[in-house]
């Protein structure tokens, strides 16, 4: 056994109004930058919708993650270590700007500098990419709110004709999606230059800037399409779980901003020798459980011996046990990953929606709040479950059933208890509702700082993503030494951001 | 003027070509990447740019073959210099050929292709001057110089004083005798390596073939790392 800690998220998609504060704040933050316009390292999609890049779930086409050989190893999708290497040239699998979206901003210069005349003057839009004007045709979130083809959802187009029409009719939720920091990640596996890795400590995913070398083969590599390649430096960059805060115990960005306070954040322990054992099970549908089992219990005193041994600090054990997300994900099982069957073991769960089945009882003429119809509902109406299993359960529809009920009956419970009609109370559901209603900033976000005796060593952090930038270095864009984040740094950005050119 | 020539540049260039890959290194991690521009096009690069690469590694593992494995080798092996010639024509046409189309079809998209001209830099520019200047002179004299006539035997005059710049004896007369086809594609090809190391083709320095011997999975640790930034001398670390 060798007992790892990492840091995961869990969302609770019911309370996701799909503002897109989150994807807002983490690009203010972390890719406002010239080559990463295009980069949302948190994106907000619509369900049913394409998602972003567009289409990105059709891993026959993108070949990402992993796949069960025939003997029961694992092996990249994308093909192996030779294949990768010679494709290298030219990666037959990487999305085009196109399935992102060229990056626009708009001519505002004309709003103030046309001269006088009948016409009103209009900002044309100007693509960030080449510099002319263009025609907008597609963004990040193009689909919004059922906005685009919906029935171009990969997961819609599995499931059967009649559950499929019903469902884009009746059904709408926002998937807030962000790098799943996955236990078995494939990015770091595809990577040719060992620039990518995760972090001991904490499981965080982080690519070297100064070891990439631009063969973009993670782009590929990652089935959710959560790494990035900067266009302009030419290097990988993804989402970083905003590690300079988590070290310090601060909530990742994302997290902090949203509006609808839907996520937690806190430690799991798993044992790290298991991890490849569990992404290889042999059907899909046992991955989900397979990842629960590779999670270990902080409150049994063998594991937190074990994990003490390990090198695990005891603050980090405790906040272990304080977890949310341990007790969401583990405890209630109410929180699911996001595509177990790619087979990275991601680590940012999601708690899926119980609104659709409210919307759908109250279509059919039922009171959708009350309590019986609601249970009921759960088990008989097949389409939203098998829809929602797609995404969150390699299509078993048993552990969305099961977390859907047990929402359920904590409203069921909750409602009775406030009508004064309880019979018992039931301590188990009394502190899931505090969870999910009413934990405050702390309870939701359980996050020990990294050790004071290396303190040292963090503050020498410097962003190698914000230095100087736009302008032509010797090499390219940003080459030379990385300069610490500063006065001048933010010269830079004003500069980048005011000026006309892109 | 020969031993400028010969007997200096070589070491100039062999010194710009080290020096400056272990400057590079040491100064410029960040911008050691292949900036690739595949995300903006990559119908024309699917075919371009493996047709150049690959039609490189040949030409490569040509040159290797014909300057660092002396004759009297190839010969003990039993391969006549005519068949050498042969082969050498055929398969160095063939390779030539390629690596030329490749580039030609990859400068054609870095200048029609708007974004991609875009990113392309001035040191790109004058890279690729070189580069295509080394490829069509070393065509040229694989072809002109060996495919016409009966051929040119440089492995009696340029292989040996390649080899003799490693032992620092240039033997400069061998070389000033070669005829004007091969003088010139020498020239470019050490013109290539002085600036190769101040280049995108850097890359080809950091060419991944340990990831076929690592495992998938790379962990680190906080602690191995302090930061980009260079060590500072003893209390701060
Ligand atoms: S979500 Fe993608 S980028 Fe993030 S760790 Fe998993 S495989 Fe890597
Ligand atoms: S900020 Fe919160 S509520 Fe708003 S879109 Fe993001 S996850 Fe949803």
């Amino acid at each position: 056994m060798r007992i790892m800690a990492q840091m995961a998220m869990v969302m609770n998609l019911d309370k996701c109004i799909g503002c897109h504060t989150c994807s807002v704040t983490c690009k203010q933050v972390w890719t406002n930058r010239t080559g990463m316009e295009y980069v949302w390292f948190n994106n907000v999609e619509s369900r049913p919708g394409q998602g972003y890049p567009r289409r990105y779930e059709d891993q026959e086409k993108w070949q990402g993650g992993w796949k069960r050989t025939r003997n029961g190893g694992l092996k990249l999708k994308a093909g192996g270590r030779f294949k990768k290497l010679l494709t290298i040239f030219s990666n037959p699998t990487l999305p085009s700007l196109e399935d992102y979206y060229e990056p626009w901003t708009y001519d505002y210069r004309t709003l103030t500098d046309a001269p006088a005349g009948d016409d009103v003057p209009v900002a044309q839009p100007v693509s960030q990419i080449t510099g002319r004007p263009m025609a907008v045709t597609r963004g990040a979130n193009w689909d919004d709110a059922l906005g685009g083809p919906v029935n171009q959802d990969p997961m819609l187009e599995k499931l059967n004709e009649q559950v499929k029409l019903e469902y884009e009719e009746a059904f709408l939720f926002y998937l807030p999606r962000l790098c799943n920091h996955c236990l078995n990640p494939s990015c770091v596996a595809s990577c040719p230059s060992g620039a990518m890795y995760k972090r001991a400590e904490d499981g965080i995913v982080l690519v070297d800037q100064d070891q990439c070398r631009g063969w973009r083969m993670c782009v590929t590599g990652c089935p959710y399409k959560k790494v990035y390649f900067n266009h302009s430096t030419g290097k990988a960059e993804k989402c970083t779980f905003c590690y300079p805060r988590i070290e310090v115990g601060l909530p990742t960005v994302c997290s902090e901003t949203c509006v609808g306070r839907l996520r937690y954040l806190g430690l799991l322990l798993y044992d790290a020798d298991r991890v490849t054992a569990a992404a290889s099970v042999a059907d899909e549908q046992d991955l989900y459980q397979a990842q629960l089992d590779v999670i270990l219990d902080p409150n049994d005193d063998v594991i937190a011996a074990a994990a003490l041994n390990a090198g695990i600090p005891q603050d980090w054990l405790d906040a272990a046990r304080k977890s949310p997300v341990y007790q969401l994900v583990k405890e209630y099982q109410v929180a699911l990953p996001l595509h177990p069957e790619y087979r990275t073991l991601p680590m940012v769960w999601y708690i899926p929606p119980l609104s659709p089945m409210v919307n759908a009882l109250a279509q059919t003429g039922h009171d959708g709040e009350a309590q019986g119809n609601l249970f009921g509902a759960i088990g008989s109406l097949r389409i939203p479950v098998e829809y929602l299993a797609s995404l969150f359960s390699a299509g078993d529809p048993a552990p969305v059933t099961w977390s859907l009920q047990t929402l359920a009956a904590m409203r069921a419970y909750m409602s009775k208890k406030n009508l004064g009609e309880a019979a018992d109370s039931d301590p188990a559901m009394d502190r899931l509702y505090r969870l999910l209603a009413l934990a405050k900033y702390e309870e939701r976000y359980v996050i020990p700082a990294a050790h004071t005796e290396q303190a040292h060593q963090l503050e020498e952090a410097v962003c190698s993503v914000a230095g100087y930038e736009g302008g032509e270095a010797a090499f390219g864009s940003d080459s030379g030494r990385p300069v610490p984040v500063s006065i001048e740094s933010f010269h830079l950005t004003k500069e980048r951001q005011t000026r006309d050119q892109p | 003027m020969n031993l400028l020539l010969w007997g200096v540049l070589p070491y100039l260039a062999i010194g710009l070509l080290v020096g400056g890959a272990i400057w590079r290194y040491r100064y410029d991690k960040f911008g050691w990447t292949t900036r690739s521009s595949q995300l903006y096009e990559s119908r024309l690069l699917r075919i371009g740019s493996p047709l150049f690469h690959f039609g490189l590694l040949l030409v490569v593992g040509g040159h290797i073959m014909g300057l660092v494995i002396p004759e009297s080798w190839t010969a003990k092996a039993g391969i006549s210099e005519h068949g050498y010639h042969l082969t050498a024509v055929v398969l160095g046409g063939i390779a030539g050929v390629a690596t030329l189309a490749g580039i030609t079809i990859l400068i054609f998209r870095r200048r029609t292709v708007r974004s991609v001209f875009a990113a392309t830099t001035k040191n790109d520019k004058l890279m690729y001057v070189v580069l295509v200047l080394a490829l069509v002179a070393g065509l040229a004299t694989t072809v002109l110089a060996n495919g016409s006539g009966d051929g040119y035997n440089y492995r009696a005059t340029v292989a040996p004083w390649f080899r003799s710049l490693f032992i620092l004896q240039p033997r400069i007369a061998d070389m000033a005798a070669v005829p004007f086809a091969f003088k010139l594609h020498t020239l470019i090809g050490m013109a290539l390596f002085a600036i190769w190391p101040f280049t995108r083709l850097i890359h080809a320095f950091a060419a991944p073939v340990q990831y076929l011997f690592r495992p998938y999975l790379v962990y680190r640790s906080r602690d191995d790392k302090t930061g980009l930034r260079p060590a500072r001398p003893g209390w701060d670390r």
